[in-house]
């Protein structure tokens, strides 16, 4: 116990770098999921096509391997750079492995919202004359949207907790961490395991809550 | 009534074929309206009236034949197909008002986003049609809150607010109570009086006596007789609307 408390900043940074990770790639995932849910409900064949083959390619593969890719395949082998800061550069390209396989969950999710929008609210959108994309951004997705809120916040929880995997390519956030706490506390395994587990049932928790009450309040009545 | 302007027609419609799958559900259709007319289209169920009535804005596409509106032939997709449409309203069966946006953001959303009218603007010509249809005083609620007539008559005020050239109506009573039919019937015999270009598809045979210039009698999917109201209502001249007349109009 007494090793919890004294490595208490380290682990709080540990959980700041956590949190960090889940908010950006979260934000990022929000926008280029529905993005793709867009592409796949488009009379273009040829983006219906390619949205399909991205969100099967990425929803069947593994985070690690997407991750290491990231970070071996991007960082390494391509020389993708986002900075001389060897840990921020890795951060950013955890972000990208995140981001790229959280979307794909966030596009079937978008999607299976803009089915339960009745036909009619796309025809009387294109009967006074917005276009695809306006009816889309108008009409379809607030009422998509809001059906799927609870289903949203199920996949940014499991987001808090897929950050881990950043670990695989060396960010320091909280799971790296805990095995680093491990190698110097030998004798506190237990204690600083449940530490770190207390320190995820609070960040997921709250956005449980939070999204169930969202979900209810934004409800669409029809 | 209004006088009709003979020579140009606002649209026309010649040789028009549509298919379900194997299903023929438009044949042949050949069909004008003039500036200023009132098309009332009956028929039974399954006659293609609804699809006549959606092939005019290209809610469905056609498989062959012409579509003219306003001198130009029917955009096919693009902008011009949404401009197109702007200048087209349709009221349908089920309302479709956004279930997200107020009664005065159903209004005001066309005027606002396609013709980029300034808000403010937008939202005094949406209170007055509102005003005009009867409801100005549920301008802040959800369509959800209001009864069906209430919702109908939002959405004709919808598309009133496009200053359309032609409002298209797909029996826009019938998923309503009995009791609240006539209030949007009321709305529909003002606009006619106005000089709307209308082509209404319904069932309510007094309103097509009332305010229809013409009516177009439809089965299996072809136009078989077009007249009067007064001519096709007392004396039709094809048996197969006689045989509809006689199980209408009975009761």
């Amino acid at each position: 116990m007494e090793a919890v408390v004294d490595e208490l900043p380290v682990i709080l940074g540990a959980f700041w770098l956590t949190v960090k990770l889940t908010v950006v790639s979260g934000l990022i995932s929000l926008v280029w999921g529905i993005a793709l849910a867009a592409m796949r409900v488009s009379p273009l064949p040829v983006l219906r096509g390619a949205g399909a083959l991205y969100v099967n390619v990425l929803r069947n593969t593994p985070l690690t391997l997407i991750i290491v890719f990231c970070g071996l395949g991007l960082g390494t082998v391509m020389d993708v750079q986002f900075s001389d800061d060897l840990s921020l550069n890795s951060f950013w390209l955890s972000i990208i492995g995140l981001s790229a396989y959280t979307s794909a969950f966030v596009c079937e999710v978008v999607r299976a919202g803009i089915n339960t929008v009745p036909l009619g609210q796309a025809e009387a959108a294109r009967a006074i004359g917005l276009t695809f994309l306006q009816t889309l951004r108008l009409v379809i997705l607030p009422q998509a949207v809001r059906t799927v809120i609870a289903p949203l916040g199920s996949l940014l929880n499991a987001l808090v907790k897929n950050t881990t995997v950043a670990a695989a390519i060396g960010v320091m956030e909280a799971a790296l961490r805990m095995k680093n706490l491990f190698d110097a506390h030998g004798d506190a395994i237990i204690p600083i395991f449940l530490g770190f587990a207390a320190g995820f049932v609070v960040l997921t928790l709250p956005l449980n809550l939070l999204s169930g009450r969202l979900a209810r309040r934004l409800a669409v009545v029809r | 009534m209004t006088e009709i302007s003979g020579s140009d027609p606002l649209v026309r419609l010649e040789g028009v074929n549509k298919h379900f799958g194997p299903l023929h559900v438009l044949k042949d259709i050949g069909l004008s309206v003039a500036r200023g007319e009132v098309v009332v289209v009956i028929g039974p169920s399954g006659s293609g009236k609804s699809t006549l009535c959606r092939v005019l804005n290209r809610l469905e596409t056609i498989d062959s034949g012409s579509i003219v509106f306003d001198g130009r032939e029917l955009p096919a997709e693009g902008r011009a197909l949404a401009r197109l449409r702007s200048e087209v309203g349709m009221v349908f069966q089920s309302f479709n008002l956004f279930a997200h946006k107020t009664i005065l953001e159903n209004v005001t959303l066309g005027p606002t986003r396609v013709r980029k009218i300034p808000r403010q603007q937008a939202e005094q010509r949406g209170m007055e049609l509102l005003e005009r249809v009867g409801i100005a005083s549920q301008a802040a609620k959800y369509p959800a809150q209001l009864s069906g007539g209430q919702q109908q008559r939002t959405a004709i005020a919808r598309a009133l607010a496009m200053d359309p050239k032609m409002i298209l109506f797909d029996e826009p009573t019938s998923a309503l109570d009995p009791e609240m039919v006539q209030e949007v019937l009321d709305v529909m015999v003002g606009l006619a009086k106005d000089g709307m270009t209308m082509m209404v598809v319904t069932h309510e045979m007094g309103f097509a006596r009332r305010a229809a210039n013409r009516i177009v009698f439809m089965a299996d999917g072809q136009i078989v007789e077009e007249g009067s109201p007064s001519e096709f209502f007392t004396k039709p001249s094809t048996e197969r609307a006689r045989d509809f007349l006689s199980k209408i109009l009975t009761h």
